[in-house]
């Protein structure tokens, strides 16, 4: 079949640098990230964008990437997690996930760091129901959602000063 | 940061997670394999009577269809405790969701496609996916006879009987109490949910075959898969990189010897991710229904325990019937009961096979026996603390009298909990409170072993095969062995998930890895400290036995040498290594009913805060309060998570989670748009959770497991709460609003 499966060509600036490829109609974001770019820090979980595994900033507004194909990001700009921490320094978010304990297992957390990203991006001082809120769409069955919500909450606190 | 054992440092393993650099089964790049897709039926059970492939096999880039005709005859089989699952369902399927064929393509597009072209004519039989059809005289036969040969119960749906009890049988009848209680209580199925997905991968690997598995027990899977290709362990490796999150629904083999066999076929490597949708149909937990009859004297005081559990469990067993045998063995609680008669059975259905999830069986028991003692408790109009505490275990109390005595000083986590929840102080209108305790036995049997190098420069290499699926464990055994070698922690690395290099580990189960690799770490590192005792009598001149290692210095009369000083010259111009082997064994007593005691038991106490609104019937969890008897908190930040996570995973179970099956026996609800799990918004206002330390378990410097406790009562707490708020008994969970609203609205 993929003799006649339709591509075309998109532009996207990932992470900063600008990516020229082409995709096939039918392919999401996500399909796109992870097989054409082998950036798997966004993961694939439920693929109807409810969990949040693949959330990234486009165009300064979190999307689930797993809802998005990727020719509908043709011209625009995203972040995805890898593009958070430079030359091998975490950001203060990243560095406060890990010292408030935010992750235990990991596999959603490349999600929450990118949406609570976005949030501070949008908020600097958010209250604990904003950080609830700016992250109810993103699921962690380890349950690590109040130390999660601290790290944001001290991230916030910690910018300010 | 304190890195040391009891302090929090960051986890090991942290950068990666946060940086999206960590590598899960389907993160590995692997440009050459053809990828996987499972054809399934859309119903549960039917027969099959033919599989075209033809029109699948057409699609460019497909390279085969696997069906039951390229599998060895009879089908290889597999199971932890009946070797009763297929490869690939073969004449009929059980469940929603079993795989008859699997295709192989270059891409994930190309089996897509053709997984949707294969032709499966089967005529769809009836199915049983409740209690009530599967027990009912005549009902279809999940597995037939001929599976248990000799086996009474194989011409019924009754998989296994579990029998325990102790005191006269004469002490349950109602005249020996004051109070008898008796109900029936309903937990619905429910499944893990990691958020990872299972993803397998297997490639021919030169005369032997490596399989890549987001498994528990890679050692397990080693040894399922060895038996199943005919090829000895050392030709089977198994690469088991951290899961993202498992909960017990990863302890044991799916759809690898699938993968393996495909992968033999191909030539070369091949890949399959599931969706969560697939995963939903792979692994959930047990759903049950729970008859409990109390006998109380009239001062609250136990008389027996009359137990019999229903456990609904799926098509092939897994490893459910041993949920089923050791989740309801501490059915009584953690209590003195004089007399006690449990019977558990395990009941087949056409449903996805039930395994193992967080709480292992106990969840179930528990929600019932802990919810008829509060009935008990309000009927005698005694305080359901107050009435907990006069039965509660005391430490050395045989409360199980052919198990371990109590091993926990039990009462302060209770009196600690109910001093965080401000029990028996007032409560605002419409607001009420419920406590509960919850117990389990911690691992039966256990082996694990471990290496520790300690490297020429002072920095350490640890290889444990526990899998750290986010509880943590690697972190632990670093800084258990950081702090025995005296090493900085960032010096230590701990390689886990790989048989080829790591040794032996029975299970990443029970709660176990603190204290069972924990020990055996222990070991290894106490072994390197006897090397450095001789090098060190031997640098000084002085007899060995005036020289003490321990904690990361020797001590030399009155000198504190560090480790790495004494190991540097001791090694000399050659440099080199010191090696340490650990072993830590918990035997098997093939006398026990469980064929080995506790290792330990988990005790939580949870303490709830509830609102309930009257006019949509939803329930807000104002304060929920846990408490857990730890021994020692290695990590105490680490504790903290397991016993939140645990606590808002209870929630689910209570509040919101349960399948819906139709009659086809298709999960009605598959997926994360119609299965609701706990979100940021979901969450007590305030989850306050708390730990003891009386440094009183058998685990390194006086550890227990503790990953557990803290789900197992919150049900009964929630429900108590909800109680108290309204007076409104509820026993079926979960408690959504629709049955809350409902049963205010019927109640006399």
């Amino acid at each position: 079949m993929n003799d006649d499966v339709q591509r075309l060509p998109i532009s996207v600036t990932v992470n900063g640098d600008e990516r020229v490829l082409e995709v096939a109609v039918h392919h999401t974001l996500l399909d796109v990230l992870r097989d054409d770019l082998a950036l798997t820090g966004s993961k694939e979980c439920c693929l109807v964008g409810e969990c949040g595994a693949c959330t990234v900033i486009l165009d300064g507004r979190t999307v689930d990437a797993c809802l998005v194909l990727a020719v509908e990001a043709d011209g625009t700009s995203l972040t995805t997690i890898e593009g958070l921490a430079s030359e091998g320094r975490l950001s203060p978010l990243q560095a406060a996930f890990l010292d408030h304990g935010g992750v235990q297992c990991g596999f959603c957390i490349p999600g929450q760091v990118v949406s609570a990203h976005a949030l501070l991006q949008d908020n600097p001082h958010p209250t604990r129901a904003d950080v609830d809120e700016g992250i109810a769409g993103n699921l962690c069955r380890c349950g690590c959602y109040e130390q999660i919500t601290e790290a944001i909450l001290r991230t916030a606190e910690a910018s300010g000063r | 940061m304190n890195d040391r054992v009891g302090g929090s440092p960051r986890r090991v393993g942290g950068y990666g997670r946060v940086t999206g650099e960590q590598e899960y089964v389907a993160d590995i790049a692997a440009p050459d394999a053809l990828h996987v897709k499972l054809v399934t039926l859309d119903c549960a059970r039917a027969r099959i009577v033919s599989i075209d492939t033809t029109d699948a096999e057409r699609i460019p880039g497909v390279k085969f269809v696997m069906t039951p005709a390229y599998l060895p005859t009879p089908i290889p089989r597999f199971g932890p405790q009946f070797e009763d699952r297929p490869i690939l369902a073969v004449g009929e399927t059980r469940y929603h969701g079993e795989p008859v064929a699997a295709v192989a393509a270059e891409t994930k597009d190309a089996a897509e496609s053709a997984a949707r072209l294969v032709k499966v004519e089967y005529e769809a039989l009836p199915a049983v996916v409740t209690l009530a059809a599967a027990l009912v005289d005549g009902a279809p036969l999940v597995q037939g006879p001929e599976v248990r040969p000799g086996d009474p119960l194989s011409t019924t749906n009754v998989l296994r009987e579990h029998r325990v009890g102790w005191g006269e049988p004469e002490a349950l009848e109602a005249d020996k109490a004051d109070l008898v209680i008796e109900n029936v209580y309903d937990f619905p199925m429910v499944t893990q949910f990691a958020i990872e997905p299972h993803a397998f991968m297997a490639a021919p690997d030169g005369d032997g075959i490596v399989v890549w598995s987001t498994i528990q027990h890679p050692n397990w899977l080693q040894r399922v898969l060895s038996r199943i290709l005919g090829l000895p362990l050392s030709k089977v490796r198994v690469l088991s990189p951290d899961p993202g999150g498992a909960f017990g629904g990863k302890q044991h083999a799916k759809y690898e010897p699938l993968v393996a066999m495909m992968a033999l076929r191909a030539g070369r490597p091949v890949r399959l991710v599931l969706t969560l949708e697939e995963t939903f149909q792979a692994v959930r937990r047990a759903a049950a229904t729970i008859r409990v009859r109390t006998g109380f004297h009239s001062d609250g005081t136990f008389v027996f325990q009359d137990i019999a559990a229903d456990y609904l469990i799926g098509a092939y067993a897994d490893i459910a019937d041993r949920v089923v045998g050791k989740g309801s063995y501490p059915g009584c609680g953690s209590y003195r009961v004089p007399a006690a008669r449990i019977l558990a059975r395990s009941v087949l259905s056409h449903t996805t096979p039930s395994t193992a999830f967080r709480g292992f069986g106990a969840p179930q028991v528990n929600w019932a026996v802990e919810s008829n003692i509060d009935a008990g408790a309000v009927a005698l109009g005694i305080d359901p603390l107050e009435l907990r505490l006069r039965n509660l275990a005391r430490r050395g109390d045989p409360f199980i009298p052919f198990d371990t005595p109590a091993d926990g000083d039990w009462e302060q986590a209770a009196r600690r909990a109910a001093e965080l929840i401000g029990w028996g102080t007032p409560l605002m209108p419409g607001r009420g409170r419920g406590i509960a305790f919850g117990i389990k036995s911690g691992p039966t049997t256990g082996l694990s072993y471990s290496t520790v190098r300690l490297l020429a420069d002072g920095s350490v290499v640890v290889y444990a095969g526990t899998s750290d699926m986010g509880q943590g464990a690697r972190t632990v055994l670093a800084q258990i062995a950081a702090d025995e070698l005296g090493a900085p922690l960032e010096w230590v690395t701990v390689v886990m998930g790989d048989t080829a290099v790591v040794p032996y580990d029975q299970q990443t189960s029970a709660s176990r890895s603190t204290v069972l690799m924990g020990n055996s770490v222990l070991h290894a590192c106490r072994e390197i400290q006897a090397r450095l005792q001789s090098m060190a009598a031997r640098l000084y001149g002085v007899e060995e036995s005036t020289i003490v290692v321990e904690r990361g210095i020797v001590r030399v009369a009155d000198l504190e040498v560090p480790i790495p000083d004494v190991l540097v010259r001791g090694l000399g111009r050659l440099g080199g290594e010191l090696i340490g082997i650990g072993e830590m064994r918990k035997e098997a007593d093939p006398e026990h009913p469980l064929g080995g005691s506790a290792a330990f038991f988990e005790f939580n106490c949870t303490a709830i805060e509830a609102e309930v609104d009257r006019e949509t019937g939803d329930i807000a969890v104002i304060r929920h309060v846990t408490v857990s008897d730890v021994g020692k908190a290695l990590n105490p930040l680490q504790v903290r998570m397991q016993d939140d996570g645990a606590a808002i995973m209870g929630l689910g179970h209570t509040l919101m989670e349960h399948y819906i099956y139709d009659d086809a026996g298709r999960i009605r609800n598959l997926g994360a748009i119609d299965y609701r799990i706990p979100t940021s918004m979901d969450l007590p206002l305030e989850l306050v959770s708390d730990m003891i330390e009386n440094e009183d378990g058998p685990g390194p410097y006086g550890s227990k497991g503790m990953s557990e406790g803290a789900l197992i009562p919150v049900a009964a707490a929630v429900a108590a709460a909800v109680r108290d708020a309204t007076g409104v008994v509820i026993r079926d969970l979960p408690l959504t609003p629709e049955r809350v609203w409902a049963a205010l609205r019927d109640r006399p």
